[in-house]
């Protein structure tokens, strides 16, 4: 992993890296809360949050479909406060 | 109004039409379509055409949902996006900006071009870098143990020993975020502008840790590998910190609000 975020690293700072080799989800931050947002005749246009969001819940459905099995427990990863113990320690 | 109305017009980015000189070069963009150079105004819009069964309202939200279709049409974007940026500044525009026809987008051009020059002035020789922060093992927030470890009849000493791994972890995670406040401080210093996206979700970014902060910095070119070293330096201790780019301007490119002036967000200049 070392090995390649080094590579990586390089790579970026020699110029670009290939289209094909950058991160989906680095391109969907960018793609999705970035560009400008142009008002006009469009048939549409993604404005914010609300595709964000449902292009997140794709990603997320894509994920659990194809890796079924991870060493990490998406249930415990969530960066979400979950203190609940069975024994709340009355505080 | 289009030649056909089962097309519509996908535009990807704007450049000044002194910068490009190009065409040909440019690759396939989204569905398969050949980009085109649209120029008014001193600018240069670039598209292509789209069916519109594909790209026209009501089958863009069924699309949106498919992971596919959207890594397909995001990299198609990207490629056209960065080939332009390879030459010219460029204000790339968001994913899926679709119009009814040609003359829908040379009237955007006439209409915003003073908007569209300010935009392009603003990020003309810079780049994008993304810096990605990540918590230290350990540094995670507090949270539920695996429940096989819990005894089955909790004792004081048990609670206790459970508060304070609890506070510990609260404690780490104030110190990673505070070390993603460092982090960030020091790379805006570097930069004309900067911008923090929502942290990547584990389930998104493939990684166990938690990230603590997903930056964009916009950074002279002249100033990349000075910036690239400063990612360097800012590793030390505590968890991975991942760059990437350059990109082109994705997170700096705003159009002023009309008649404003100024620009938009208070993160830019």
């Amino acid at each position: 992993m070392t090995f390649e975020e080094t590579r990586g690293d390089r790579l970026a700072a020699e110029g670009r890296l290939p289209p094909e080799r950058v991160a989906l989800v680095d391109l969907l931050d960018r793609l999705l809360s970035g560009g400008v947002v142009v008002s006009g005749d469009i048939v549409l246009s993604i404005a914010d949050i609300d595709l964000v969001r449902i292009s997140v819940r794709a990603l997320f459905m894509s994920i659990r479909e194809s890796e079924p099995i991870r060493a990490y427990d998406p249930v415990r990863g969530h960066a979400t406060r979950t203190d609940r113990e069975p024994y709340e320690p009355g505080r | 109004m289009a030649a056909d109305p089962g097309a519509g017009t996908y535009l990807y980015a704007v450049a000044a039409e002194e910068d490009s000189g190009r065409e040909g070069a440019l690759p396939q963009g989204v569905a398969g379509g050949e980009v085109r150079a649209i120029g008014r105004a001193g600018l240069v819009a670039y598209v292509s055409t789209v069916p519109l069964d594909q790209f026209g309202e009501e089958p863009l939200r069924r699309s949106m949902e498919d992971l596919d279709w959207l890594e397909e049409t995001a990299r198609a974007h990207h490629r056209v996006v960065e080939a332009v940026a390879r030459e010219a500044a460029v204000v790339p525009v968001r994913l899926v900006t679709v119009y009814s026809g040609d003359e829908q987008v040379e009237a955007l051009l006439e209409e915003r071009c003073d908007d569209f020059a300010r935009a392009l002035a603003r990020v003309a020789g810079r780049q994008e870098w993304g810096v990605k922060v990540y918590a230290a093992a350990g540094e995670e927030p507090a949270r539920e143990e695996e429940g096989g470890k819990t005894p089955e009849r909790p004792g004081t000493a048990y609670l206790k020993r459970r508060q304070e791994q609890i506070r510990g972890r609260e404690e780490a995670w104030r110190r990673a975020g505070a070390r993603a406040e460092d982090i960030h401080g020091a790379l805006s210093s570097i930069a004309v502008a900067s911008r923090r996206h929502r942290a990547q979700d584990p389930q998104l970014s493939g990684r166990p840790e938690s990230m603590v902060l997903n930056g964009a910095y916009l950074v002279d070119r002249e100033r990349g590998e000075e910036f690239a070293r400063a990612v360097e330096e800012l590793r030390g201790p505590g968890g991975d910190v991942q760059l990437t780019g350059p990109w082109a301007p994705y997170s700096f490119a705003v159009l002023d609000d009309e008649g404003d002036g100024g620009p938009r967000g208070g993160d830019l200049m």
